[in-house]
Parts: structure tokens; C-alpha cells; sequence
């Protein structure tokens, strides 16, 4: 062993061991922030609820704690933790999750002030759950990989032989249930569940449809089935320059165009129910909708009348969606489940 | 082993050791229970999916594909680099171990932000390979040294060339090296779950995941990972059979004399070419890549407006904190069962404790992490969402790096200095403490050093436990990379990877890594 072989693993032992102590330390006291704080489980934009959630801290003095996932993955976590969930607000980019808790009683009314601020509805029927913001279901296409003419008139024709490899889908984004759900809704579980086998051998598949909307754009692909949000937010990214797709609608009254709700709840576990139903409150108020509307980082439609869109968007009395409610739809147990069946998850 | 004691361990260090291996056997007979709990008839009409025969097929492809590649360039690269006249072969010795240092999910978000086109089974096979031939490399290389010459000079004295030489008699004794290390690689791919997310390539770890985002549990979810798990039982049963078969070794001790160097000839600038390229591939793609999302803007639309110094020095100290905290934490529970195994004669009870705790290996983080959310949930609540379970788990993910390092840390330390101390009135608790303790210390911190590195490039297990609020470079890469934002990942990785880089190569440097990444478990 060379002489200052044996002084220098001393040192560094040294020098080791409190680095470690320190660390620790620091470890403890970053674990215990000061103050009263509300705990919400997002399943929404972590750049949208980061500005809501700042924006609300400013305003009130309440800080937020702020847990993030997919929206099913944060209802099924609610659902096992129960009435000892840690959260006070659930706030998800879809109304199917909320649904799912309403039917599991975990919900308390909001308060009807807040409620009246959206469109009925909009809102839960018995009141326990609120619309926030709303995005539609659209298709990017890419023009160099096919022509306008083709586009499909409807969401089910995209199980036909002949997309076969020109679509792409998401079936594990949280934004992709609740078409499920709506197309059970209008054809049926046998013809919903035929037209998910037809997608499975047709698409392409993408973990979430950021991935999709980017495939589209750069041509990996002709078409996707997004949130118009995700084209939107592209857009923003790479500027008009950076463009080579574009968005399409079905035909009007489609059930391709469904528009999804994104909601807020106040849950019946929450130990802070009057800052609970202030920060749901705060979603609906006019300046958040305001800053959402006008900012770089979210691409939904404000549910509260008298708020423009992000001109980004195609205007809110252009979309034809399907006449169907989110309370109509129900919750997406059933489309999770044929989504398995089909071998899509 | 002459430092044995014969007799049997105090009860209550018996009693200790269990612990670790408790924490090792909840995941897995947790996830048998909720797979075939509610009967065998559900869990196999859970697999009976068109998806599950896809992900079988995918993850035994890839599995094999880079199990074959990466044993078959860690090799050659190994040989390049021990046995032949390489030019700059000490610069590659250096770099042996860096591309492991490189987490896969960042090479991952290395390949996909340079085209999105490497999706896919080539892109993940391509980041398996890159990342995990070392794990061939190192073993391969270290057989390589431990070769008798004699039987090599035997060889040419009967009449065989250099090149047969090299097939017949050198290349055989290598096999378990190269076999052990084709395993090890297998193993990896088996659990890795970040690469192939990001390569959106669909393996059971991904789909566990994605089952479990989508809100689906209980039968579905824990019998693909019941299949997963068996996958990775049988690679690490394959594992520990060819060790116990392992028997190549030197005749005579003698002087160790270094062996001859076969010269490349015209064969010397494509062998260097071939392996810069490998370097540049493995380690030159992921750092090049951070450093030019680092010169680029992130639009606001895609980039949380908190990236700033203070969120990247935020999630720094959280990352580090918790390493450091797992690390300590780790050796504390590997301790009584490495002084078990290294101290006391092996009985049926030390020998099941010492298995159960190396079968963490086979242990995929996301089963892990499953289990641990599901039964805390249910019976403790206190734990549930809490700093310490993720300890918990980070402890049962790298409990066999740490065994390995702090049994031979107490291998080394003198086992006589111990028995005075005992002489001189010591009980075996104090003569521990005051005489072992400090010997062993530096071994110690290097198995510290070991837990540390793996904690803070861990993501499955920290994605699914860490509490709410807490932010780890790995969370921060994760979230901005799978939403595409990936200027906004590329500081946390470029801290990550300068941590893990640092950390790899001081140990490359002071401690033998290739016993490290190779644990014997006999």
C-alpha cells in the first residue's frame, strides 16, 4: 500500500461522513414547510396549475401543495386513500374522473355561487363537481402526407381498412378515455369495441398526444387524434414557421368533436373545506380565466361567459360538437376496461 | 474462510439481519398475492390479452437482442483494451465504466430530441446496449487480467498462432465472464422502464405503468407484474448457477507476469476508429445533447416558467439529500447481514436471510413501488406518501450493491485485531463498534458511495413514492422530457449526469467497480 494511500481514505472518510449528516439535515427541513397549505391532486397542465396555483397564493396567503398525475391514475389514488387522503382539491383536465368520485360519494357540493358562474351544464347535476376550462377533440393532419379530400368525415371512419398506418392515437393519455367513453355513449359497448379493435390495427401508437401532435407535424405520420390544446401548444413552441400540420374538425354534430370538461372538486376528506372551496372558487373567478386565456401556456376554452379564447383556438361558436353531457357520459371505468379488451393498454 | 466464528450469531443481530430480507420478500409475495389472491382462473384471464403476448415478445426480444450485442461489444472492447497494442487503450480503460454512469433515460432523451424517428425497438435497443455493455466490459476485463499466461505459452510451445490462440485458449476462458455479464445486461433491460417509456417501446414495465396511469389495479395490474417478475427470477437464477460453476483459475501463484499483447497490424486505426465511434455513441450522443438543449430557449408553452437556478439547485439538494439519506440508511440494514455472513458459521437460517436479500436484484422499481403504495395505504398509513418509504424502497432496490461492498469491507478488515479487542475484555458488540467498524470504513463509504449514485439516477420507484412537493432532478427530467420540453430538462440532467459521472469515476478510481457491478452472492 503507498504511504498516502491509507491518510487519504481517512480523508475522504472525513470528509464523507458530515457531508452525509449535513445532507440529511437538509433533508428534514426541506420536508416541513411552515404555514397552513391546501393539498391538490392535478391531473391537469403542471405550467397551468403552477400559474393558478401562485396566483391564488398571492391573492389569499394560502399556499399550495400540489401533486401531480394522470387524471384516472389520481382518481383511482383517491379512491384507495379514501378518508385518509391528504388532498382537499381534485382538479383534473377531465369531467369522467370526476364522475368516478361523485359515485364513490367522495365529492361536496361546491358552493352554488361558484357553480353559477359556468354553464349548467357544464357542472355536475347535483352540484359536487365544477367545470373549469374545456378543450375539443380534433385531428391533426399533415398536408404533405395527405390531401384535404381524404380527411375522415367521421371519428369511427378511422377504423377503416384504408387507415391503415395513417393515424395516430394516445391510448394511455388520460384525453383519449373520455372519446371512448362518448362513442359507448352513442354506438354502443359491441360497436365501440369493434371500432377500438379497427384503431388498434390501424394507429400508430404514442404515449401521450404531445408525442402525436409532434409525429403529425414533422410527417412521421398523416394523421392524429388530439386536444386541439396539444396542436395549440406546438404552435406557441415552434412558431407558424415551424408548422407542417393543421387541424381539422369532423363532420358537424360528429362524435369526434367532442369537447371534454376539465373540472374541480372539493373533497369530503379535506380538513381545509373553506380554503377548499375558495381555490375552486378562484378557478371560475374572472381573473384566472382572464390569465389563462391570455397567457403562453394554456390552450382551453374559459367556461365563463365573457372571456375570450386564445385566438389560437378555433372560436368557441364554430366547434359543432356532439350533443352529449359529461354527466351523460359517465365515468370511464367501461372505457379502460375496453380499451384492455381491444389491446390498446 | 479462516475469520468465520463457529458458533452461532447473538439472537439479536440474527434478529436484525432478518429485516432486510423481510423488506426484499413484502414486494414480492405481495405481488403474488394480489395476482393470484382472487384465483389462478383471474390472473390468467388478466394475461389472456392480444397486448400481452406483444409485450412478452417485445421485452424477450429486446431483452435477448441486447443481452447478445452488448456481451458481444463489452468483449471486444475489453480484449481491445487489456490484450492488444490499441492505440490510447489507457484513455478507454478510464472510460470503461462512464456509459453505465450515463442513467438510460437520459441517453434515451439524448437519442429522441436528436430525431424523434430512433422510437421505437431500434431506439431502445440502441440506449440498452450503449448503457449496459460496461456491465460486460468490466467482468470480461477483469478475467482478462486473472488469466494464467502459462496456459497461453503452453499453447504456442505446442504450435498453435496467435490467433488460435486467442479462439481456442483465451476466448473459453472467458465464457463465464462473458455469460455473467450477458445476464447482468439482461436483468437491466428487464427492469429498465424510463428508456423505453420515452422510446415509447412497450415492455411489461411500461405498460405496467400505463395500466396504472389509466387508473386499472388489483388483478391486472399486479399479474403483469407477476410475469415481469418471473422474467427477472429466472435470469437471476441463471445468473447464480453459472457462478457456482465459475472455476477458471490461476495454477500457481508465483509473480504475476503481465501477458503478451497481441499487435492489430493494419487492423490497429479501424479497432481505434471503431472504438471512438462506440465512445462517442455510448457517451458523446447524451452529453452533446444536454449541452445543446442548454444553449436553447424553451418557449413558455412547454416550459414551467420555474426553471431558474434556484428550482435547479432546489431539486439538486432534494436529489442529493435523498441520496445520501438512502445511502446511509442502506448500509445501516445491509451491516448486520453482511457481519452475518462474514463473521458466523453459515447455517440454514443465515444462508435463507442472505438469499432472500440478493434476490432485490430481480426486484423490477416498479413492483417494488406498486407494492409498497398498496400495502401502506391499506395498513399503514403513517408511512403512506412519506419520505421514509421511499427510503424503504430505494433500500430494497440497491440493498445488493450495499451487501457487496460491506461484506468486503469486513472481509478485509482484521479479524485478529477483533479478537484481541475480545482478549482484552471487549464484548462482541463493542470489539465491533470500536475495532471492526473502523477498519472497514472506507470500504463502507465506498459501498455508500455505490447506494448514492444508483439513488440519485433512480427514477420508477421515485416517480410513483416521492411525496408530494418533492422534486428530484430525475422527477424534473421525466416530467419536461415526456411532455417534449426539452430544453426545460436539459439542466437538471446535465446536473445529474455531472453528479453521477463524478461519483463513477472517484470509484472507477479508488475501488475495484467491476466486484461491484458483479455481486457474488455465494
Amino acid at each position: 500500500m503507498p504511504p498516502g494511500y491509507r491518510y487519504r481514505r481517512r480523508a475522504f472518510c472525513r470528509a464523507a461522513f458530515p457531508a452525509l449528516a449535513l445532507s440529511i439535515g437538509a433533508l428534514g427541513t426541506a420536508g416541513a414547510a411552515p404555514g397552513p397549505a391546501l393539498t391538490l391532486y392535478s391531473g391537469q397542465h403542471p405550467q397551468v396549475v403552477h400559474m393558478l396555483t401562485q396566483a391564488f397564493t398571492r391573492e389569499t396567503g394560502v399556499a399550495v401543495r400540489v401533486h401531480t398525475g394522470e387524471g384516472p391514475e389520481i382518481a383511482q389514488q383517491l379512491l384507495r386513500e379514501g378518508a385518509a387522503s391528504p388532498a382537499d382539491v381534485v382538479f383534473v383536465e377531465n369531467s369522467p374522473e370526476l364522475v368516478l368520485l361523485d359515485e364513490h360519494h367522495m365529492l361536496v357540493p361546491v358552493a352554488a355561487a361558484t357553480l353559477a358562474r359556468v354553464p349548467s351544464r357544464d357542472n355536475a347535476p347535483d352540484g359536487r363537481w365544477l367545470g373549469v376550462l374545456a378543450r375539443q377533440n380534433v385531428l391533426a393532419w399533415n398536408p404533405a402526407k395527405i390531401s384535404e379530400r381524404e380527411l375522415p368525415r367521421s371519428l369511427l371512419d378511422l377504423a377503416l381498412p384504408q387507415w391503415k398506418g395513417k393515424v395516430a392515437i394516445a391510448p394511455s393519455d388520460a384525453d383519449f378515455l373520455p372519446l371512448v367513453g362518448a362513442v359507448v355513449h352513442a354506438e354502443g359497448k359491441e360497436k365501440a369495441l369493434a371500432w377500438l379493435e379497427g384503431l388498434r390495427r390501424n394507429a400508430r401508437l404514442y404515449q401521450d398526444d404531445e408525442s402525436v401532435v409532434a409525429a403529425v407535424n414533422r410527417g412521421s405520420v398523416a394523421t392524429g387524434i388530439i386536444n386541439n390544446y396539444y396542436w395549440a401548444r406546438l404552435r406557441t413552441e415552434l412558431g407558424a414557421a415551424g408548422m407542417h400540420s393543421r387541424i381539422a374538425h369532423f363532420a358537424p354534430g360528429d362524435i369526434g368533436n367532442l369537447i371534454n370538461i376539465s373540472g374541480a372538486a372539493v373533497l369530503v376528506s379535506s380538513k381545509h373545506q373553506a380554503e377548499a372551496q375558495r381555490f375552486v372558487a378562484f378557478l371560475v373567478s374572472a381573473k384566472a380565466q382572464e390569465m389563462l386565456a391570455t397567457s403562453t401556456v394554456d390552450y382551453e376554452y374559459p367556461l365563463v361567459s365573457g372571456v375570450a379564447a386564445n385566438p389560437l383556438l378555433t372560436p368557441w361558436d364554430d366547434l359543432h360538437p356532439p350533443d352529449i353531457s359529461p354527466a351523460a357520459m359517465g365515468d370511464d371505468r367501461e372505457s379502460a376496461a375496453l380499451l384492455q379488451q381491444a389491446g390498446l393498454l | 474462510m479462516q475469520s468465520r466464528i463457529a458458533g452461532r450469531p447473538p439472537l439479536a443481530l440474527a434478529a436484525t439481519a432478518t429485516i432486510p430480507a423481510m423488506l426484499v420478500l413484502l414486494p414480492v409475495g405481495l405481488t403474488f398475492s394480489d395476482a393470484l389472491g382472487p384465483g389462478f382462473g383471474r390472473a390468467m384471464a388478466a394475461l389472456d390479452r392480444p397486448l400481452v403476448g406483444e409485450l412478452l415478445g417485445n421485452t424477450v426480444l429486446l431483452t435477448v437482442s441486447t443481452a447478445l450485442i452488448g456481451m458481444a461489444i463489452g468483449t471486444a472492447a475489453a480484449v481491445l483494451v487489456e490484450r492488444c497494442d490499441l492505440p490510447g487503450r489507457r484513455v478507454f480503460a478510464m472510460l470503461a465504466a462512464a456509459p453505465f454512469a450515463v442513467p438510460a433515460f437520459i441517453a434515451s432523451y439524448a437519442w429522441v430530441s436528436l430525431d424523434p424517428e430512433f422510437e421505437g425497438f431500434s431506439g431502445g435497443l440502441l440506449v440498452t446496449v450503449f448503457a449496459y455493455f460496461p456491465l460486460a466490459y468490466l467482468p470480461v476485463a477483469a478475467a482478462l487480467r486473472g488469466l494464467d499466461p502459462a496456459l497461453e505459452d503452453a499453447a504456442h510451445t505446442l504450435g498453435e498462432t496467435p490467433r488460435g490462440c486467442f479462439w481456442r485458449v483465451i476466448l473459453p476462458q472467458l465464457r463465464p465472464a462473458m455469460l455473467g455479464g450477458a445476464l447482468l445486461i439482461a436483468l437491466n433491460a428487464l427492469v429498465e422502464f424510463g428508456a423505453f417509456a420515452l422510446m415509447r417501446f412497450r415492455t411489461f414495465t411500461t405498460e405496467i405503468y400505463a395500466a396504472y396511469q389509466a387508473g386499472l389495479g388489483g388483478v391486472e395490474v399486479a399479474a403483469l407484474a407477476l410475469v415481469l417478475l418471473c422474467l427477472c427470477f429466472l435470469c437471476l437464477a441463471a445468473e447464480s448457477m453459472l457462478r457456482r460453476r465459475r472455476s477458471y483459475v490461476r495454477v500457481g501463484r508465483g509473480v504475476r507476469r503481465p501477458a503478451a499483447t497481441y499487435r492489430l497490424g493494419v487492423w490497429r486505426l479501424p479497432a481505434f476508429a471503431a472504438m471512438s465511434a462506440l465512445y462517442a455513441l455510448a457517451l458523446g450522443v447524451p452529453l452533446g445533447m444536454i449541452v445543446f438543449w442548454l444553449t436553447r430557449h424553451g418557449s413558455a408553452a412547454v416550459t414551467p416558467d420555474e426553471v431558474s437556478l434556484p428550482a435547479v439547485l432546489d431539486a439538486t439538494a432534494t436529489t442529493i439529500g435523498l441520496g445520501a439519506a438512502a445511502a446511509l440508511f442502506t448500509i445501516v440494514l445491509a451491516l448486520p447481514l453482511g457481519i452475518l455472513s462474514s463473521r458466523f458459521d453459515r447455517s440454514i437460517f443465515s444462508g435463507g436471510v442472505e438469499r432472500s436479500a440478493w434476490l432485490a436484484q430481480g426486484l423490477p422499481g416498479i413492483v417494488i413501488a406498486l407494492a409498497l403504495i398498496s400495502v401502506t395505504v391499506r395498513h399503514v398509513p403513517v408511512l403512506y406518501q412519506s419520505v421514509a418509504l421511499l427510503l424503504i424502497a430505494y433500500a430494497v432496490l440497491f440493498l445488493p450493491y450495499a451487501l457487496v461492498g460491506v461484506r468486503a469491507a469486513l472481509v478485509q478488515a482484521e479479524r485478529r485485531l477483533e479478537e484481541a479487542g475480545r482478549s482484552l475484555g471487549l464484548g462482541w458488540f463493542g470489539a465491533f463498534v470500536r475495532i471492526t467498524l473502523p477498519l472497514a470504513a472506507p470500504g463502507l463509504g465506498a459501498a455508500a458511495a455505490l447506494v448514492f449514485v444508483a439513488v440519485t439516477t433512480e427514477l420508477t420507484a421515485t416517480l410513483l413514492l416521492a411525496p408530494i412537493g418533492t422534486e428530484t432532478l430525475a422527477i424534473r427530467i421525466w416530467g419536461d422530457t415526456s411532455t417534449l420540453a426539452f430544453a426545460a430538462a436539459a439542466p437538471y440532467a446535465a446536473v445529474l449526469v455531472a453528479i453521477s459521472l463524478a461519483a463513477s469515476l472517484f470509484l472507477a478510481r479508488r475501488f475495484d467497480v467491476a466486484a461491484a457491478l458483479h455481486p457474488v452472492g455465494r
